[in-house]
């Protein structure tokens, strides 16, 4: 299965997937640049992505936790998503997702 | 340099899971530790990142939070009594050609350590920036991610932007001092201490302070002084004076100087060989997060066993001249005692 990756330079890469495996594994296993400093603790927000508009239904609403975390980003839009909290799976063959600037790497002050 | 010069065995930066064991079994060969670490207490990741998630994966422990496992290696290396300098960073590592190191720390100390220990994980813990364009250019001018000093808000125009408590507290105790205060959330929920939110919501309605739904999306101002903030909001754009900005969304790990130490970098993580975990500088050492060998696996367990194989080595610098017999805690009562428990 695919994930379609927008990252923040705004290249598109098609990456294989693997049922079970977090949105978030599979971007940080294709290298792009995706921070995810907690590794899917659910205890920082730097695997932030957009989902794309076709694809929010199937995705669903993040959970009161998720929510939490995403204030601790400054940009936050509404289809905004821990991507460590979305599991690949055959209804998501597919999926495009959007890396958010937050995501990035070297997003830390000086 | 101002005086304040420490004399010690090891140095460990980062007192994180794996620095904390690090001292148990550098005690165990009579090897005195100072930490420094960035956080204002002990734990690195487990106490900062996941207190209270639990933890499977730690040999005897079927299950334990982060911070329940912080406590007990804190307990467990007691008896050792290392010293902690919380709340620095340290600024510089040089190697002297008696082949000791010199270290320089943010806060104006000097250590002098014969061997150091990098167990820093993901680097040093740092206020997260916001993707706001050029907001660089206003840091710690106009721009701040603390408040070291009150005095710096006393009559000015300031914008607190988050929904935490760091956000709440700042704008409870900044609002007696300053000309005037906006707070600015996405959501109107906040993840802070109810009683803080319920004083936040008191002050809004006396018109004391401004609540605004929304996110800074672009800064105005000019050689670090901002004069307006930009806000994206539900309700439409919006741009409201301000000289002063405080954005609180947490902390975020950067490796920091030990860039620029003259290691051996792989993808940013210190190389190192796997009989002694020594970096490519002798005398300096890196164990769990940070390091990276054939294999590697960012596990706290693999961090553990890091610190052992190190100790040993660490010992045998320290100390040349002296034997060093392998001694297990069960049957030694030489061990024993420097637990004490014999």
């Amino acid at each position: 299965m695919i994930v379609n990756v927008t990252d923040q330079a705004g290249v598109d890469h098609e990456l294989e997937a693997l049922e079970g495996w977090r949105v978030m594994e599979v971007i940080r296993d294709w290298g792009l640049n995706i921070k995810a400093e907690c590794g899917g603790a659910m205890a920082c927000a730097t695997c932030h992505v957009y989902v794309d508009a076709d694809w929010l239904d199937k995705v669903g609403a993040p959970s009161d936790e998720e929510e939490d975390m995403l204030d601790t980003v400054g940009d936050v839009r509404s289809n905004s998503r821990l991507s460590c909290q979305i599991l690949m799976s055959d209804a998501l063959d597919g999926l495009k997702v959007t890396l958010a600037a937050s995501a990035a790497k070297d997003d830390v002050a000086a | 340099m101002s005086g304040n010069e420490i004399v010690t065995d090891v140095v460990v930066i980062g007192a994180g899971p794996c620095g904390l064991f690090a001292a148990f079994e550098l005690g165990l060969l009579d090897l005195k530790c100072h930490f420094i670490d960035i956080l204002d207490r002990a734990g690195g990741q487990c106490a900062e990142l996941y207190p209270e998630k639990p933890i499977y994966d730690i040999p005897g422990f079927p299950v334990v939070t982060g911070q329940a496992l912080v406590d007990n290696l804190m307990a467990q290396i007691s008896p050792f009594a290392p010293e902690f300098h919380f709340n620095r960073m340290v600024n510089s590592l040089v190697k002297q050609d008696d082949g000791s190191f010199v270290l320089t720390t943010d806060a104006d100390e000097v250590f002098r350590a014969k061997v150091v220990v990098i167990a820093a994980g993901g680097g040093s813990f740092q206020p997260k920036r916001p993707p706001v364009p050029e907001i660089e250019q206003y840091e710690n001018k106009s721009v701040f991610y603390s408040v070291r000093k009150m005095d710096d808000f006393r009559d000015q125009d300031v914008v607190i932007v988050g929904g935490g408590d760091s956000a709440l507290d700042w704008t409870l105790n900044l609002q007696p001092i300053v000309r005037s205060l906006t707070l600015v959330h996405r959501r109107d929920a906040f993840k802070a201490a109810p009683a803080s939110v319920n004083k936040m919501r008191e002050l809004v309605m006396d018109g004391k302070i401004n609540f605004l739904l929304g996110q800074v999306a672009k800064l105005d101002g000019a050689d670090g002084q901002i004069n307006h903030v930009h806000l994206t909001m539900d309700a439409g754009d919006l741009s409201i004076p301000a000289t002063r900005l405080l954005p609180f969304f947490g902390l975020t790990m950067k490796l920091g100087p030990v860039a620029d130490w003259g290691l051996e970098l792989n993808d940013n993580l210190i190389v190192v060989d796997t009989e002694k975990f020594e970096t490519s500088v002798p005398g300096l050492f890196a164990i769990g997060d940070i390091n990276t060998y054939p294999g590697k696996l960012k596990l706290i367990l693999s961090g553990f066993h890091e610190a052992a194989l190190m100790a040993q080595r660490a010992k045998k610098i320290v100390s040349p001249d002296e034997r060093v017999v392998f001694q297990y805690t069960t049957s030694s009562t030489k061990l024993q005692k420097k637990l004490g428990v014999a």
